[in-house]
């Protein structure tokens, strides 16, 4: 008599066919790709220069029209490269910040979870307390302050550098990834196979990092995901207000683009702010889409037998 | 003969998973009487559980649940949802493994029994409250009047068990169904849990289903039993009979892999259990039986009476007489 | 549960002062207030200057600064804003009460929307509704409340107009220019478009939690366990289901309240709305520190009592956490 091997699936392997059950999901993603790809490239994809015009002598404020496909900004430039820079910049800042706040993140997290006590409790509060600060507040007071200190501007770099911002939105970043991990370690420290390792004689650093937070990674990936929308919606909210990364050279950002769209809804020229605002838009909603269809993929209690 | 008073007859449970067709329940059938507790024995993924459940009408929508269950005359299978609830709670009633689980974190133990009482039956306020902590006593918990109003996580394990059971039989249903209720309960208070459970049956004549993997609960409270495995059952009668000469050889094992007097080694039963995506065809056992024939693993064996025991399997006879094949 | 409430509050004294603190801190070093004086008053005298510093505490030592400005504080011995002539208390009330108006409003409306439709939603996972109301939950939380503000702006302002020939909805203001009394027709009118755009946010972020929050319960045993007393659905649902589900989502509610605050300030600024939004960036703007310090200790204080109400309720609704 033979046991048949059945097909059971890995828990990756699960959550990636879950994942791509969600079809909004998988179409954002592809969505994302090509928005990526398009903007990685851009040197190749744009079809003027940052800061170049259009026309000499320049046309401010052109309609869209085969010579600039998304017209043209108060000083002729073309709204179409513009952006794809922008979005680079944006991207760019997005990313980094979130890699940095994930990484912080999990660390203090997972010591906090793990290790429980007083140093659990101080992060706790810190954090709790200043995530429930409004957001613009926090933000801009934070900015400033950081932007003050003599050492961090020079390590660093002036607080309107594209540095400057990536470090503030770390600085930001961090504490919601830090309750995540914390949240995730705590369920997971009382598991059985913790407690085995620790029987067996391994150290708490041993244990976080190859048990706890390899256990972890479906949370953690879903953080990364918010992070890097999150990063990215923060920079745009500064930059709306004037607050965010200028370089005086013309480059631009997202969140400058958008900022901009500000005066158009009163002059009529609504490509200066469809098309920027469009993409913001769109690049939220594919990155919400995935980390939520990420959620979802990698929760093993949302197992509807379907 | 007592009369039945639940019947189920080639009850079939499937769900649809992502990974297939899984066949939980695969044709049983099981007669409840009054005044008795019916034992149901099986490893897990036998369809112990699923089978009542689906009786109760507490399966999840993507359960496929075909057969026969009649309740008091009523027949539940297909019936429309409104007669199955009011069925619930006051014919037929269930105590789950888990009573921590099983409880409402958040609200009053007292609150959630007079729940119970008030759904069925139209007592107020202040006389469901009343009946809630006579139950509570009835079930042998101190100062009921007092606990009633504590919440569930104030209780330890055993006294949560004899809560879920007090709000079980507050409206005197025909039929208990203790689904493992001592399973995640230590062992000395699972023999308590055991007395309370009797002690209900004994004092309103209650039906009991007692669902278990251990033998040594059958063996203890049980009056009649009901093996079940891979989703059939496979032998049932008097618990006096079937430990006196079980036949099926499924039933023969696990009894000699109990430890007893004069044991050196323990004497699992080989194989594993069965996938029920892809069960095997014949005798749910066949793959694992020691004495098993060609015949066995293509033909459904059925249930036949054999004295007082009803054996599903072609070699039934010849064990029970010989011991030996 | 007395106690515990009592126990919880407190420790906020002392975190109030202690962040208060760090917040003078903070926008000592980050606004620079005597350069921005410097800056607003560009003839102000050496004397003038001095008087400045000493209201508000910027003395050379920080402790001994912020004690200082602390005691001005509480004797409401509060100085004139930066060009020395505004009172800063009218003002910072009137901001204050024109977003409480908004606010409230905005969240009442929001909370109620968003927790039906969560619920509505997590009745049939997966399903056609539940699907819709997801996505139309993630555009709405993918939308910062800028963008929106802006689209609104728009259609109202400049295509309505154009389209019907009359303004809807106002788009800037509390009352049209030169209003003066109370209008109740007219004030809700120019707080439509601002509280429409503020509420979608939050009906975005509740119907979620609700949804995930009521699933995960939903999925509970007790749940099973009510459904074998015979109940109804609705009534299982309802006193179960969203009973317990409400319980994360009332805790993140009320540490979210930051959240909503800031969509606040984005969208007044945005409708020319004079509440705190623009009281604050106008401020941070020009570097007020008389403005900014009695604000900054409002939104601490109200933070604060967030925090603390939000303890305090998820202990009356969980009593699983009274146990310390």
């Amino acid at each position: 008599m033979t046991d048949e091997l059945i097909k059971t699936y890995s828990p990756k392997q699960l959550a990636w066919k879950r994942f791509i059950g969600h079809k909004a999901a998988v179409i954002c993603s592809v969505v994302l790709s090509i928005m990526v790809l398009l903007v990685v490239f851009s040197h190749l994809t744009a079809r003027y220069g940052v800061n170049e015009a259009v026309k000499l002598p320049p046309n401010s404020f052109l309609p869209p029209q085969k010579l600039a496909w998304f017209g043209t900004d108060d000083i002729g430039r073309d709204v179409y490269s513009r952006l794809l820079f922008g979005t680079r910049v944006s991207l760019l800042i997005g990313l980094f910040s979130a890699v940095i706040s994930v990484g912080v993140g999990c660390v203090i997290g997972a010591v906090a979870g793990f290790r429980g006590g007083r140093f659990d409790d101080v992060v706790m509060r810190v954090t709790d307390l200043f995530l429930a600060f409004p957001f613009l507040v926090a933000l801009l007071v934070l900015r400033n302050m950081l932007g003050a200190v003599g050492w961090i501007t020079v390590i660093i770099g002036d607080k309107s550098s594209l540095r400057f911002i990536i470090f503030l939105l770390s600085v930001f970043g961090w504490m919601g990834v830090a309750r995540i991990v914390r949240g995730q370690v705590l369920a997971l420290k009382e598991r059985e196979f913790v407690e085995a390792a620790r029987a067996a004689g391994a150290s708490r650093r041993y244990i976080i990092m190859r048990h706890l937070l390899p256990n972890s990674v479906g949370p953690i990936m879903v953080a990364l995901t918010f992070s890097i929308v999150g990063a990215i919606s923060a920079e745009a909210t500064l930059s709306f207000f004037g607050y965010g990364p200028q370089a005086g050279d013309g480059s631009t950002s997202l969140g400058i683009m958008v900022g901009a769209a500000k005066g158009a809804v009163q002059t009529g020229f609504w490509w200066i702010a469809v098309f920027p605002c469009v993409t913001l838009v769109l690049i939220s909603l594919c990155i919400n889409f995935i980390g939520d269809a990420l959620r979802d993929a990698t929760d093993p209690r949302l197992d509807q037998g379907k | 003969m007592t009369e039945s008073v639940l019947s189920i007859r080639n009850l079939a449970v499937t769900f649809n998973t992502q990974m297939g067709e899984l066949r939980a329940v695969r044709g049983v059938d099981v007669d409840v009487r009054a005044g008795e507790i019916l034992g149901v024995v099986g490893e897990s993924g036998s369809g112990k559980s699923v089978s009542f459940l689906a009786a109760m009408g507490l399966l999840p929508n993507s359960a496929i649940v075909t057969g026969s269950v009649v309740l008091d005359g009523v027949e539940l299978i297909g019936a429309k949802p409104k007669v199955v609830r009011s069925m619930r709670g006051r014919l037929m009633s269930m105590v789950f493994q888990d009573p921590l689980s099983a409880l409402n974190p958040v609200q009053r133990v007292g609150d959630q029994i007079v729940e119970m009482i008030q759904s069925h039956q139209s007592l107020d306020d202040r006389a469901a409250a009343k009946r809630a902590v006579e139950l509570l006593e009835i079930v042998g918990i101190p100062q009921p009047d007092e606990r009633a109003r504590q919440y569930p996580h104030e209780f330890s394990g055993g006294m949560r068990q004899r809560v879920v059971i007090a709000m079980a039989i507050a409206n005197n249903p025909k039929v208990l169904i203790a689904d493992e209720p001592t399973t995640a309960l230590d062992v000395t208070v699972q023999a308590q849990i055991l007395e309370v459970i009797q002690r209900v049956q004994q004092t309103f004549g209650t039906a009991v289903v007692l669902i278990t993997h251990d033998l040594g609960v059958i063996a203890r409270v049980a009056d009649s039993v009901n093996v079940m495995y891979a989703g059939r059952n496979v032998e049932s009668g008097s618990v006096q009979s079937l430990f006196d000469h079980p036949s099926h050889p499924y039933t023969r094992g696990l009894l000699s892999s109990l430890p007893h007097e004069g044991t050196e080694r323990l004497q699992p039963i080989a194989g594993f259990p069965p996938n029920m995506l892809a069960p095997p065809p014949g005798c749910g056992f066949a793959p694992r039986c020691p004495h098993a024939l060609e015949v066995c693993s293509s033909e459904l064996p059925a249930l036949r009476q054999f004295g007082d025991l009803q054996t599903a399997c072609v070699l039934a006879e010849q064990l029970r007489i010989g011991g030996n094949v | 549960m007395f106690r515990f409430a009592l126990r919880r509050a407190a420790w906020a004294v002392p975190t109030l002062v202690l962040v208060t603190f760090l917040v003078y801190i903070a926008l000592r070093l980050g606004t620079d207030p005597v350069a921005s004086y410097m800056k607003s008053n560009p003839r102000a005298t050496h004397s003038k200057i001095e008087q400045y510093k000493k209201l508000n505490g910027l003395g050379t030592n920080y402790v001994a600064g912020y004690f200082s400005w602390l005691k001005n504080f509480v004797t409401f011995n509060w100085p004139k804003s930066i060009k020395g002539r505004r009172d800063v208390w009218p003002e910072l009330k009137d901001a204050l009460a024109n977003s409480a108006r908004l606010g409230i409003v905005a969240t009442v409306v929001g909370i109620a929307v968003g927790l039906g439709i969560g619920i509505f939603a997590a009745l049939k996972p997966g399903g056609r509704r539940d699907v819709s109301v997801n996505t139309i939950a993630f555009i709405g939380i993918s939308i910062p409340p800028y963008i929106s503000a802006v689209l609104f702006q728009l259609i109202f302002a400049v295509y309505w107009s154009r389209w019907f020939g009359h303004t809807l909805f106002p788009t800037s203001g509390v009352y049209p220019p030169g209003q003066d009394g109370f209008n109740l027709v007219l004030m809700l009118k120019h707080m439509a478009l601002p509280t429409i755009v503020v509420a979608i946010q939050i009906i975005a972020v509740y119907s979620r939690y609700m949804r995930s929050s009521l699933l995960e319960v939903l999925n509970s045993d007790f749940m099973r366990t009510a459904r074998s007393k015979g109940l109804s659905e609705f009534s299982v649902l309802m006193k179960h289901g969203v009973r317990n589900a409400l319980i994360p989502v009332v805790t993140i509610g009320a540490l979210d309240i930051g959240g909503i605050v800031g969509g606040l300030i984005i969208t007044e600024n945005i409708f020319d709305y004079p509440g705190t939004g623009k009281y604050f960036l106008s401020a941070f703007g020009t570097g007020d520190f008389p403005l900014l310090m009695p604000f900054m200790v409002i939104v601490v204080f109200s933070v604060l009592l967030f925090n603390l109400i939000a303890d305090i309720s998820y202990a009356w609704l969980d009593p699983r956490i009274r146990l310390d």
